[in-house]
């Protein structure tokens, strides 16, 4: 799937994770400092996701 | 996983209250958190004249979208801190926010009226430029609510900017500003606004969400020159304590709020007087930021 990242904005492509928990853990990443995002919807970490699935994982720090 | 009220489908799960919400039901429990704090801190009536200190990020503009809904009539300031695209996409975004939503937002802009921005303050004087930026936030919001008649200054700090404050100022044993972290600051004879924090009981993940759920557009992007930041890496750290142990920024925070923070409170606070050049107060003879500005306007000049 294609994976958005921030901070700046770039794209990965990950293969072989059903669901977001097993994402965040792939990519090393707290689930408490990002929110997961999918077209307009938010997702839980049980959420399942597809190899066809673009997901963002954006930072929930920003700004200054 | 369920909603913790309904039982469909939830959206976001938050941990430190063990639960889980759908869209509308996460909106209540985020207006009902900011109404309590509000309420409880007794931070400001409905009669009010409210200033909101906006940036453009999320938890500012949320902010504004809660008080909004919970009946507060809240004006929004903007502080055009002259860091290139940045000030002017954040600013951007928050002057949609306030047309769609019929808003008065008051704009300020630093290098138009006192001639210089954050970025030639770092380099002039020997601050962070996260240092001259909190600097010139706090005297241009301050001055801004004196100027235009505001009673109270409102500010989008939420609980994971307090906590990781507060390990900062513990770290350091900063006592002076444990004694001043507060839900409300109350207004001074010298000229001081009052200024509360309604945010105090929300964490960032959740006024991230929130934003993300109202159809809000904010700025993603971190500020450029905040690379480094000391508090951003005491947040992160903070993160990986709370991943571990759910509730831990809340008992840190509430807890030096509830049994802590008054043996600092009892310090003496500084006696304020008028800056010689600007008349706004400070500790003393002429306060920072006009000192500040006076270095950067010299390097700038040369």
């Amino acid at each position: 799937m294609k994976v958005i990242l921030r901070q700046p904005r770039r794209e990965v492509e990950v293969n072989g994770v059903n669901s977001v928990r097993k994402l965040l853990d792939r990519m090393g990443i707290v689930g408490e400092s990002v929110l997961v995002i999918r077209g307009d919807e938010l997702l839980t970490p049980d959420a399942v996701l597809k190899e066809e699935d673009v997901v963002e994982l954006r930072p929930v720090i920003s700004g200054g | 996983m369920k909603c913790r009220i309904c039982r469909q489908g939830a959206v976001i799960e938050v941990r430190r209250h063990n639960a889980a919400f759908c869209r509308s039901h996460f909106v209540e429990h985020i207006h009902r958190q900011v109404e309590r704090t509000i309420h409880d801190h007794g931070m400001f009536s409905p009669t009010d004249r409210l200033l909101l200190g906006v940036s453009g990020g999320k938890d500012s503009l949320a902010l504004w979208a809660i008080l909004t809904t919970l009946g507060y009539a809240v004006d929004g300031v903007y502080l055009h801190l002259g860091i290139g695209d940045y000030s002017s996409e954040s600013l951007e975004l928050t002057q949609r926010f306030a047309e769609g939503r019929g808003l008065t937002l008051r704009v300020v802009d630093l290098p138009e009226e006192q001639g210089f921005g954050v970025p030639e303050a770092a380099r002039a004087g020997r601050r962070s430029p996260c240092s001259a930026c909190g600097l010139s936030k706090r005297y241009l919001l301050n001055k801004a609510a004196d100027d235009l008649g505001y009673d109270v200054l409102v500010m989008g700090h939420n609980l994971d900017d307090e906590a990781a404050t507060l390990f900062a100022n513990v770290l350091g044993w900063q006592t002076e500003y444990l004694a001043r972290q507060r839900p409300v600051l109350p207004a001074t004879e010298g000229g001081l606004a009052r200024k509360v924090k309604p945010l105090i009981r929300v964490a960032e993940r959740e006024t991230a969400a929130y934003a993300i759920l109202q159809g809000i557009d904010y700025e993603v992007e971190e500020c450029p020159m905040a690379g480094g930041n000391t508090i951003n890496r005491y947040k992160k750290w903070l993160d990986t304590l709370e991943e571990e142990s759910p509730g831990l920024k809340t008992r840190f925070l509430t807890g030096f709020f509830e049994r802590g923070q008054a043996s600092f409170a009892t310090m003496a606070p500084p006696e304020l007087r008028s800056c010689e050049v600007c008349g706004q107060p400070t500790t003393g003879e002429v306060c920072a930021f006009c000192h500040l500005r006076r270095v950067t306007l010299e390097i700038v000049a040369r």
